[in-house]
């Protein structure tokens, strides 16, 4: 008896793996989203994309006006991860608005946001910078959610508070190499940046008009990674998003302007660019759970959200 | 198939002969599916790390110095970071491989049983340990102490580019870390499998302890100790997460102190957003990579097991 129950064991064990590699082969597309997908959301990531080729494929605009909370789904985001803070605190607040709802998203760099969003394995692809005209060929759709400041960011031991645009410039072109030069103590420059595909390092080299030419010495890949950096790192500079700013770095003033929200609106502070959540395709054309998405951005209740993460709102 | 518990030897015949040959099948099935990902795998890096070669030209890319693939005229030279990743490897088997071998005879031969007790469970815990968290380590521990060196050699220049310690010194140090667990995990075991009457025959003519440990039962591990050296090679020249936090990732000349990247720190830290021509160059240095590794496991069998093979 024991023998046949063993004999019976491994069948079924087999003919369940038959039938789930079966299943697995069967929505080809859905598997090869779920591969790209980081490690956020292991397990509900399979639920997910399987459910988002539905709504995406489902174009009933006429459902815009439901109540919200009879809303259910998914929407996933991925892309900038200086929009970390934003994405994170919209899909809380949302979820908590619409429980039916499962907003998941993930951080891999603005240009591979966008690149999933044209992809299709993705509903919104977040950017923290303005879209190209390559992308907007696609038809990508540039959805100006908040507007960010980017800090220039030293560690807490330095003296110096305030950088003119020149002296940030031959900074990072390798110009200049010491503290001493811009009024600090005498200590080395390190210059810490992104990694090449990053919005915030376009954004950067573009407002400081030093594309291609910047020197770095340590290319990281995250927002929170060149924090991280600068904080410990004595002598060290570098870019982040505005709403990272917290006591382990002290942020300098450019041309005397501090980066403050005021500033920023009021345009004296020239570090700025726009957070997208793009769409592919304009937004009335999206499925109800992403249209109400934007309308709770576009709501009083989203724009106090926006402001609470330290963002500017678009008016 | 048999239902009853059958321990003759002449009978059931037909259904012995079954069960020989269906086992025979599956492992040989279980064979060609390893053999069929070797090649898989070789086949699709050969095709997708082509088309660059021939689209950006070999010699741009090899013995091209400057990587700005994002540039208006993109460049996509990776000499350097082959020469790192070169450089780094043999540096950190330079460390790594005589510590681990000697730590492997400490532990087989020298060491009292109590005190192999307790370091043998350790070296094993310390092969399990996932490689993020020596980059982790090497970016709290390492990279101030290098910091601090580099404000002392590096004075008076003008011309370097301080990087707050995170430097090709620093990445060597972590690897060397990295394959010092499975160096002396394999050495030990080449060692202990030593017959013993090859080490009794040598300290029975006299020789001392150390002289019969260096000059007869290592030649007689040769073959372990060479897997060894090899599998250290393989996971130095492999590794990405751990010397991505600790090495600084510009493209810069293997100096000591200076931020490098490797073969597969470029490919990580690039390879989520890279798009067209560029993505194609990734793939070829993937491919590089590949090429590499497969050289260095040849060649370095070939050296190391002549020895055996001469015996």
């Amino acid at each position: 008896m024991k023998k046949t129950t063993k004999k019976l064991l491994a069948l079924i064990g087999a003919m369940t793996l038959v039938v789930g590699s079966l299943t697995a082969c069967g929505s080809t597309t859905d598997t090869a989203a779920a591969t790209t997908a980081t490690t956020d959301t292991a397990t509900t990531d399979t639920a997910t994309t399987d459910t988002t080729a539905t709504d995406t494929t489902a174009t009933d605009t006429t459902a815009a006006d439901t109540t919200t909370t009879d809303l259910s789904g998914t929407i996933t985001m991925a892309g900038s991860t200086s929009m970390e803070k934003l994405a994170n605190a919209v899909a809380e607040a949302f979820m908590a608005k619409n429980p039916g709802v499962t907003v998941t998203a993930e951080f891999t760099g603005s240009s591979a946001g966008l690149e999933s969003l044209t992809a299709g394995s993705v509903n919104i692809g977040n950017s923290s910078r303005s879209l190209k005209d390559e992308e907007k060929a696609a038809g990508l759709v540039e959805n100006i959610v908040a507007i960010d400041g980017i800090a220039v960011v030293v560690d807490p031991a330095n003296k110096v508070t305030n950088l003119t645009k020149d002296q940030l410039a031959q900074i990072y072109t390798g110009t200049i190499k010491n503290w001493s030069d811009v009024g600090g103590a005498s200590e080395p420059i390190v210059v810490v940046g992104r990694e090449a595909g990053s919005g915030t390092r376009d954004a950067f080299e573009e407002l400081v008009g030093v594309k291609d030419t910047c020197v770095y010495s340590n290319e990281l890949d995250s927002t929170g990674a060149v924090a991280a950096k600068v904080a410990s790192t004595p002598g060290a500079i570098g870019y982040v998003s505005l709403d990272v700013v917290d006591d382990t770095v002290i942020a300098l003033s450019l041309e005397g302007v501090a980066p403050t929200v005021e500033n920023i609106k009021a345009g004296t502070y020239f570090l700025s660019r726009p957070f997208v959540m793009a769409t592919m395709g304009e937004i009335s054309a999206q499925d109800a759970n992403v249209q109400a998405l934007f309308a709770y951005l576009a709501s009083d209740e989203g724009k106090a959200l926006i402001e609470s993460v330290g963002l500017i709102t678009v008016d | 198939m048999a239902n009853k518990e059958s321990f003759s030897i002449k009978q059931n015949y037909k259904n012995k002969t079954l069960v020989e040959k269906a086992a025979h099948f599956i492992f040989m099935v279980c064979a060609f599916f390893a053999v069929a990902a070797v090649f898989s795998i070789t086949f699709y890096m050969i095709i997708s790390g082509a088309p660059a070669l021939f689209s950006v030209g070999i010699k741009e890319i090899i013995f091209g110095t400057v990587w700005k693939p994002t540039a208006e005229q993109p460049l996509f030279g990776i000499l350097y970071v082959i020469l790192t990743s070169i450089v780094g490897t043999i540096m950190a088997v330079l460390i790594g491989v005589p510590i681990g071998v000697l730590t492997a005879v400490f532990l087989a031969e020298v060491a009292p049983r109590k005190i192999a007790a307790i370091v043998k469970p350790a070296v094993e815990l310390l092969a399990g340990i996932p490689s993020v968290i020596y980059g982790l380590l090497g970016l709290l521990i390492l990279n101030p102490i290098m910091y601090k060196l580099e404000l002392i050699v590096f004075k008076d220049s003008t011309t370097h580019q301080f990087t707050g310690g995170a430097n090709l010194i620093s990445a060597i140090l972590v690897l060397s870390m990295m394959i010092l667990p499975t160096v002396i995990n394999i050495s030990q075991a080449a060692i202990e499998a030593v017959p013993k009457h090859i080490k009794f025959a040598s300290l029975a003519v006299g020789a001392t302890h150390i002289q019969t440990i260096f000059k007869v039962i290592l030649p007689a591990a040769k073959s372990g100790i060479a897997t060894a050296i090899v599998l250290g090679v393989g996971r130095a020249i492999g590794e990405a997460m751990a010397i991505s936090l600790v090495s600084g990732s510009s493209v810069n000349f293997p100096l000591p102190f200076n931020s490098v990247r490797f073969l597969t720190t470029a490919i990580v830290s690039e390879m989520g957003y890279a798009e067209g021509t560029h993505r194609d160059v990734l793939f070829t240095i993937g491919l590089i990579l590949f090429v590499f590794i497969m050289a260095i496991n040849i060649i370095l069998s070939r050296i190391l097991k002549k020895g055996d093979i001469e015996k």
